[in-house]
């Protein structure tokens, strides 16, 4: 399969082949690490932003191919206008997956001899980036029973939106323009087409590109009104090779956005788990998700967070979302405020989906639901100290028990052997069950 | 409380529907991770049955705790919100509607629906979460609720199996239409909100139109709500705006198509010989 094809694969959503990285900068007091959607490959990134029936789509495009074979067909509910069509910035989406993704927290046990007063802390920081623009021309097709609604030239993007009466002429359309169809697209495309929704088709204007210093395609971002509050996934499995990642920051005005045809379900959370688990985060964050994907039978969207941008976050993982950034994002209606965000909510969904077990598109709904949501798992690193009081001995008894228990934790939550976890907990490598006749350090 | 409540096999189709929904809310809680606490639970229950009294007293007529406790356990599995005296006001809502909107021996509104239609969509604070129930344990759920129609042998199970069919009609023909795999509509239809309101919601005998035929009629009205609510305005929860739209018709069709109105088995309706009369609060008139 050349470029292309794979791109066109990928058809609702922009093509995603990022690698591992990592991103591993504290912010705040007690972050330590977080779990980006970068951790996961073919992981599609799509910021909604949405109030009323005003919908802005933001779609990260992180594809690695060719940008001259890139290319993509969003079905999108209405016939989107010139100035409803931005580039936007990899980088504020990357902000936004940073302030979302689960975290770690970790925390130091006091003296037990001394036991201080109690000290925290906490701080802010803001960040921005930019748009583009275009031209329109509707013409029609008879043909292909193709109407072209308007062509635009936004930044390095071609777009054509297009309307057809049905699929067979929609495909040869495509196809005679110099985009590849995968097999079975057309009764996706059909069944779009009957429900009278128009397509985005993208592809990379290689003069404009050439023009940009940066290497990367920048994220394309599309505004649109609609009753219609859903993500179009059918394409983009149109010849898939297995399940696919999607991470959604829906940014709303005052609840927690959830899916209305699939469960959502919490992701595992406020779990304790052993110092080295920090150096680590990224696989375990990872196997974690695989291991809940598997328990819910592949048939759930996750929350991963679920905050009211009024709040500071605690842990913070990321940069401080500015109203000027959530602007950019669409989501206008949050003004800044004493240093703050007066209104909006954002919730961070991510999902694991296939044909088999994600049949059809998913539809959201905005709830009333204002509570405060994060994936953290916490670390509480053991006193190292000598601790020869009364209550330094009692401390050390309870550390092991507690150390058990956090890993028993990672194991449960990743699946991994509770042998394997415990060769990597100081003093438990070679100890299966807590004895009786004393502590670890005891015995040692 | 009167021994009549604990029998095994007790002829009242509200024993069954409580131990059916109480087993439904166990599950949720347990595996389906519903966002219900049991603080939650007692508040609503506690509110419905001190409505239920209040009414009681009002209209004086004894105090019967069943049907109170049939609506307050649906809010308990659908009704969501931020804070407690929301989901307690819906209580109040749902049980107080029985004794202010009434007409005849019958209510208006089914009690749960009008509570929760009316909180969502008044209070701000409230939400139906329709994916709540996903679509694995589809199976357990139809086996429970076909149980209560085998039980009580219900002759108001017509408009459970009308709005099933209804619905199933237009959502499998919607999607045929489109020419939509299969996996669409069936994924749509194995949600267990559909489910839940067609055995526990519509169901409801006292608002339900007293001909068969009425029933039906009411059934296709409902759907043909929710459809347009649900595939041309692009909302949620279809069924349960449908329902609580159209059940103000129901008097108008039980003039055109008038029946017997129901009453709780062992109430003032005379049951057949072979069915053993019950006795105490229970068969109380509502």
């Amino acid at each position: 399969m050349n470029a292309l094809h794979k791109t066109v694969a990928s058809l609702a959503l922009a093509v995603t082949l990022a690698g591992v990285a990592d991103q591993a900068a504290a912010f705040c007091g007690f972050y330590v690490a977080q779990a980006d959607a970068t951790l996961f490959n073919n992981a599609s990134r799509v910021v909604i932003a949405r109030r009323g029936n005003l919908t802005t789509m933001t779609m990260a495009n992180d594809y690695k191919g060719e940008p001259k074979q890139f290319a993509i067909v969003i079905p999108v509910p209405t016939v989107v206008k010139k100035d409803q069509i931005r580039i936007s910035e990899n980088a504020l989406i990357d902000q936004l997956d940073g302030y979302t993704a689960p975290r770690m927290a970790e925390y130091w046990d006091e003296d037990p001899c001394n036991p201080p007063i109690y000290y925290g802390d906490e701080e802010m920081s803001a960040d921005d980036g930019s748009g583009g623009g275009g031209r329109s021309a509707p013409t029609k097709v008879p043909d292909y029973k193709v109407t072209i609604e308007a062509t635009y030239d936004v930044g390095e993007y071609d777009i054509v939106i297009l309307s057809a009466e049905e699929a067979g002429g929609l495909e040869r359309w495509l196809t005679d323009n110099g985009y590849h169809i995968p097999a079975g697209a057309s009764g996706v495309l059909g069944s779009y087409i009957k429900q009278n929704m128009k397509f985005f088709v993208a592809k990379v204007d290689l003069a404009e590109k050439n023009k940009l210093e940066q290497p990367f395609l920048r994220p394309l971002q599309v505004e649109y009104e609609s009753p219609k509050f859903m993500l179009p996934i059918r394409l983009g499995m149109v010849n898939s090779n297995g399940p696919q990642d999607l991470v959604v920051y829906a940014l709303t005005e005052k609840g927690r956005v959830e899916t209305t045809n699939y469960r959502t379900t919490k992701i595992p959370t406020d779990m304790d788990v052993p110092e080295y688990v920090a150096g680590e985060f990224g696989p375990f964050y990872k196997a974690l998700f695989q291991k809940q994907v598997a328990k819910q039978g592949m048939q759930t969207v996750f929350l991963e967070y679920a905050w009211p941008l009024s709040i500071s976050c605690d842990p913070c993982t990321g940069i401080y979302l500015s109203a000027d950034t959530l602007t950019k994002m669409g989501a206008g209606w949050a003004s800044e405020y004493h240093g703050g965000v007066n209104g909006g909510f954002v919730t961070r969904l991510h999902v694991r989906y296939d044909m088999a077990h994600f049949p059809e598109d998913l539809t959201f709904q905005e709830t009333a639901d204002a509570s405060t949501f994060q994936g953290r798992y916490v670390i509480h690193h053991p006193f190292t100290g000598d601790a020869t009081c009364e209550a330094g001995r009692a401390y050390k008894k309870d550390l092991y028990t507690r150390q058990e228990t956090e890993i028993t934790n990672v194991a449960s939550l990743t699946g991994w052997s509770t042998e394997t976890i415990r060769k990597k907990v100081p003093g438990h490598s070679n100890a299966p069950a807590p004895k009786t006749g004393g502590s670890w350090w005891e015995q040692q | 409380m009167p021994a009549a409540y604990v029998v095994p096999m007790p002829e009242d189709p509200r024993f069954y529907q409580i131990a059916c929904l109480t087993a439904l809310l166990a599950y949720g809680v347990t595996f389906l991770e519903f966002d219900v606490t049991p603080l939650r639970i007692v508040a609503i229950l506690a509110t419905a049955q001190l409505t239920q009294y209040a009414g009681s007293r009002w209209k004086g007529i004894p105090f019967d705790p069943l049907s109170a406790l049939t609506s307050s356990l649906s809010l308990c599995l659908l009704l969501r919100a931020n804070h407690v005296p929301v989901l307690m006001l819906a209580a109040v809502i749902s049980i107080g509607s029985k004794f202010v909107f009434r007409l005849g021996q019958k209510h208006v509104f089914n009690p749960t629906n009008l509570g929760i239609a009316l909180v969502v969509a008044l209070s701000g604070d409230a939400w139906i979460s329709p994916g709540q129930w996903g679509n694995q344990a589809t199976l357990a759920f139809l086996f429970a609720c076909l149980g209560g129609f085998v039980v009580h042998r219900s002759e108001r199970m017509d408009v459970t199996f009308a709005t099933l069919l209804f619905w199933g009609s237009v959502v499998i023909g919607r999607s045929m239409w489109l020419g939509e795999p299969m996996t669409i509509p069936f994924h749509r239809l194995q949600s267990g909100s559909i489910l839940l309101f067609a055995f526990f919601m519509i169901s409801d005998p006292k608002t339900t139109p007293d001909h068969r035929v009425g029933r039906v009629l009411f059934a296709a009205l409902v759907c043909a709500f929710a459809y347009y609510w649900q595939f041309k305005l692009f909302k949620n929860s279809g069924l349960i705006w449908g329902l609580v739209l159209m059940s103000p018709l129901v008097p108008l069709i039980d003039r055109l198509l008038p029946g017997p109105k129901y009453t709780w088995p062992g109430g003032k309706q005379p049951l057949p010989e072979s069915a053993p009369q019950l006795t105490g609060e229970a068969l109380a008139a509502k």
